[in-house]
């Protein structure tokens, strides 16, 4: 039997408004004491207003192996950028 | 006469929260998990916030030099208020876990009282403290249940703690002289009144955790003026070495 407590993801929102954003890892033993864990070791000094976690298990990530062939094709797709317009002088801040 | 008992009122409620305060602190870096070394530590930070505001306000009283280091660090064993249950010693995690509970259930009732207290510094101070506490009872709270809900071999080790702690727990409600005063003038809170809420709730706890009271305990009492067990002093060996031995040290 595996004695380590499971790995859970945290997130952050640091201000109403805010997305929440990805700060770090702790170990918990259920999803309430991961939510008190996260509070405990990642939000003593104001920073955040909401918080998530998710067991790390849960969450599906891509294939370094495969990096080649997901990432690098957009690297020569600059028309891809909408840099492209011609905007009337009128419009300033775009 | 009225400042000596508003003096010796905030020692009462400063000294329950600093040797608790210093038992978690004993655990920093000892904790059983990384993430549950920073809970009990900042729990214990917590309640020295607390005791520095009350000491502050008890040596704006005592004048005379006083200040909230000498009143925590300078005064002998008999003259601590604190109760026998939070200078039981950190026997294993079962225990911290209970010993803190059964304090946090008390400490939320007091303050809840004590934010209307006829006293502007006390009840500005409880209803700073009262969002913090609000949380140790969750945190113990959620603790005492997944224990005693827990395995055999967790149930039996909370329930050897609670079988050893209970017996501290009504000395809380005993009220001394102070405390009696500290009722009747309205800067205090009725520990009378508060003493029935407390079995109840610690009795829906203890339900929900599947663990049970002991019968028949011999309750203790005593610490709150001044007879304390012999934890006591080894507790304030730690405390008070540097100050004693280096006076007036600072950094």
């Amino acid at each position: 039997m595996n004695k380590e407590w499971p790995i859970w993801e945290v997130f952050i929102r640091s201000k109403n408004g805010l997305e929440h954003r990805h700060c770090g890892s702790l170990h918990a033993a259920d999803a309430e004491m991961a939510i008190q864990n996260a509070r405990d070791v990642y939000t003593r000094r104001q920073e955040g207003v909401s918080v998530w976690v998710v067991e790390s298990k849960n969450i599906t990530a891509s294939n370094p192996t495969k990096n080649g062939e997901m990432f690098e094709p957009a690297a020569d797709k600059v028309y891809r950028h909408p840099t492209f317009y011609v905007l009337p002088d009128e419009i300033k801040h775009m | 006469m009225l400042k000596e008992r508003l003096y010796d009122y905030l020692l009462h409620l400063g000294d329950n929260s600093m040797i608790l305060g210093q038992r978690l602190g004993e655990l920093c870096g000892h904790g059983p998990e990384l993430e549950t070394d920073i809970a009990l530590t900042n729990i214990s930070l917590d309640l020295f916030g607390q005791v520095r505001n009350y000491f502050q306000a008890a040596a704006a009283i005592k004048g005379d030099g006083a200040t909230e280091d000498s009143i925590a660090m300078l005064r002998y064993e008999n003259e601590y208020k604190n109760t026998l249950l939070v200078e039981q010693p950190n026997d294993d995690f079962a225990h911290v876990i209970v010993r803190q509970f059964l304090f946090d259930v008390y400490h939320q009732l007091l303050l809840k009282e004590l934010m209307s207290s006829k006293d502007e510094t006390i009840a500005a101070v409880a209803t700073k403290s009262i969002k913090e506490v609000n949380y140790h009872v969750g945190f113990s709270s959620t603790w005492l249940k997944r224990l005693g809900d827990g395995t055999e071999v967790s149930h039996d080790k909370m329930q050897e703690a609670v079988n050893k702690l209970w017996r501290y727990s009504l000395e809380l409600f005993k009220p001394t002289d102070t405390e009696i005063w500290a009722a009747e003038s309205g800067v205090g809170a009725d520990l009378d009144q508060l003493k029935p809420i407390y079995l109840e709730k610690i009795k829906m706890f203890m339900d929900e955790a599947t663990l049970g009271l002991p019968e028949a305990t011999v309750f203790q009492y005593g610490a709150k003026s001044g007879r304390h067990s012999e934890n006591m002093g080894y507790i304030l060996a730690d405390f008070q070495y540097i100050q004693r031995a280096y006076p007036n040290m600072k950094w």
